[in-house]
């Protein structure tokens, strides 16, 4: 039944102009910033050949265009989530789940998977490019990995965001507007991070960007990976709470 | 679990703040029974089939469809339940076929059957050949009938249809209505309308909800009694006075409408047509009409509210 919602997600997504402009759009901005980077390497490559452990392609290159594709997705995933469940409710397409014999947790876990497989595309693009280099130079996989599984869980989190605030709402802009908020206020969280006093310290554990740094250097910490997990349960969760609300509300 | 009633309301409300749009709704649905729900907007037809359906729960009340709680194991009974809400719920982007084998898994049709349930729905509801169409392509009424399709598509032992055939040319009407007779063979139907012709040519029961209460409910035959004509319009050409006309066997009482024309009230049955049309020979009235009027569905409906109390009378108005 997850299935079934998530292959007609993730089909209508693909069925419209909206996926492939994204996927689009995205791929080009990366491929501006990567190529800047790969420039960058060339011209320090003589100067990091003569240090002793110098940083490697995988730091300088591979690195910034994961946190940079964090940012660029950051205003992308809302507008692939809004639609989800409040893009049904506007269409009246909702009583079709609402009818069927699925729970509530199935209707918002197929949709999910949905978004993830569109993700996994996307995620698969990007990827392409720093393993392109690995055509003319050695990379260290392990770094890519740890990268990579951080640009995941990031996008993952997300997702899950999108999909809570678009059960919130019948109007997909609203929900792409408060997801896009949401996240940019959880990614900001750190900035206080400087000030030293105990609440600047809870705020910069909560803050997303944080658990992503050390994934991007290379550094796989279960905390880190505990923390999105977290994140993407707690608003699956309250997505479901408010499906269920719906029925008794509505 | 056979004996079970296919649906079963039992006192049902449903509050929205402070509008009470169901107050109290109990009745009961069989196989084999296709129930009319009547009723002017806004009077609680579609808060009531989102309740049978789970779409909504109730405020207070049970819903039960095959003896199982709507709102204690909804998956469970969500499963025996086909719905075509008023706006056809369809993903435009889709074609028919792949819509409907998208409501057949989600309904939980096995995979092997899968393509036999989509295309007996399809033949059914005459789309056979549409099957590759986009559903954003179709023709309003197209569109109508891929949205009862994808109720019945899982082969449901009740079927919940909104105002079916709202928006219809008349050759769609009297399709859709052989098809909704044709359902009732095998399931359970419910149907709201507005329209009178529709209940009387498809429903073997009836039911009224005005307010969110049920103030009529009947099997066809009880309304058709009601339905009865119980007066004759006449248009005369030299008329004569008022009481004359009353003198003939069977008119309780004339209503005078304009120059020539009355209105004949008679006992339900015993249509003074015949007595009046040679009395008007006989005297040289000038016949020039003699219509019985049947009572329209906002008389009726005036009539049913009206005997619930002054109270409701006065709501109503």
């Amino acid at each position: 039944m997850v299935g079934t919602i998530a292959w007609r997600e993730l089909r209508s997504l693909f069925l419209s102009p909206l996926a492939w402009t994204l996927l689009g759009a995205v791929q080009i901005i990366l491929a501006y910033l990567f190529l800047r980077q790969v420039d960058t390497f060339q011209q320090l490559q003589p100067r990091l050949s003569r240090m002793e452990g110098a940083p490697g392609v995988t730091d300088i290159v591979v690195a910034p265009l994961f946190s940079n594709a964090a940012i660029v997705l950051l205003l992308v995933i809302p507008l692939v989530t809004m639609h989800l469940i409040s893009g049904e409710r506007r269409a009246g397409t909702m009583s079709l789940l609402m009818s069927a014999p699925v729970s509530m947790t199935r209707i918002v876990l197929g949709k999910y998977l949905g978004v993830l497989g569109f993700l996994a595309v996307l995620l698969g693009m990007i990827l392409l490019m720093p393993l392109s280099l690995s055509l003319g130079t050695t990379l260290d996989f392990g770094k890519l990995a740890a990268g990579a599984l951080g640009l995941a869980l990031v996008l993952a989190s997300f997702a899950a965001a999108g999909v809570f605030l678009s059960s919130l709402t019948n109007q997909p802009a609203v929900a792409a507007i408060g997801t896009f908020g949401l996240l940019l206020l959880l990614w900001l969280l750190s900035w206080t991070g400087n000030l030293g006093n105990v609440a600047s310290e809870i705020l910069e554990y909560l803050s997303l960007m944080e658990h992503y740094r050390d994934l991007g250097q290379g550094l796989v910490n279960t905390t880190d990976i505990a923390y999105y997990l977290l994140f993407i349960v707690t608003f699956l969760v309250l997505a479901i709470r408010r499906l269920d609300g719906d029925r008794l509300a509505g | 679990m056979d004996e079970a009633p296919l649906v079963h309301l039992e006192d049902v409300v449903r509050r929205f703040g402070g509008i009470r749009a169901v107050d109290g709704v109990s009745f009961q649905l069989g196989p084999g029974d296709v129930l009319g729900f009547l009723g002017p907007n806004g009077a609680g037809k579609t808060t009531t089939m989102k309740i049978i359906t789970g779409n909504l729960a109730p405020t207070s009340g049970r819903v039960e469809v095959r003896g199982i709680d709507m709102v204690g194991d909804p998956v469970r009974a969500k499963g025996s339940v086909g719905y075509l809400p008023e706006h056809p719920p369809l993903h435009q982007e889709l074609t028919v076929d792949e819509f409907l084998r998208y409501c057949a898994r989600l309904n939980g049709v096995r995979r092997r059957e899968l393509e036999e349930s989509v295309a007996t729905a399809k033949r059914r509801c005459g789309i056979a050949g549409m099957g590759g169409r986009l559903i954003g392509n179709l023709s309003r009424g197209y569109q109508q009938r891929v949205g009862i399709a994808q109720a019945i598509v899982h082969r449901p032992e009740v079927v919940i249809l909104d105002e079916p055939t709202i928006g219809l040319d008349p050759i769609q009407v009297r399709e859709i209505r052989e098809l909704i007779r044709e359902l009732g063979s095998e399931h359970g139907v419910i149907l709201s309308t507005h329209i009178l012709p529709e209940v009387q040519a498809v429903c073997n029961r009836v039911q009224i909800i005005h307010e969110g209460r049920l103030v009529f409910a009947e099997s066809l035959e009880g309304l058709g009694d009601r339905l009865a004509a119980t007066s004759l319009r006449v248009d005369l050409e030299r008329p004569p006075d008022a009481a004359s006309l009353e003198a003939i066997e069977g008119v309780s009482s004339v209503e005078m409408l304009e120059a020539g024309s009355f209105r004949i009230h008679h006992g339900s049955g015993e249509s003074p047509a015949e007595a009046l049309a040679r009395r008007a020979l006989d005297n040289g009235w000038g016949l020039r009409a003699l219509v019985p009027e049947e009572p329209s569905l906002e008389q009726m409906f005036i009539d049913v509210t009206l005997k619930e109390g002054p109270e409701t009378g006065e709501e109503a108005a």
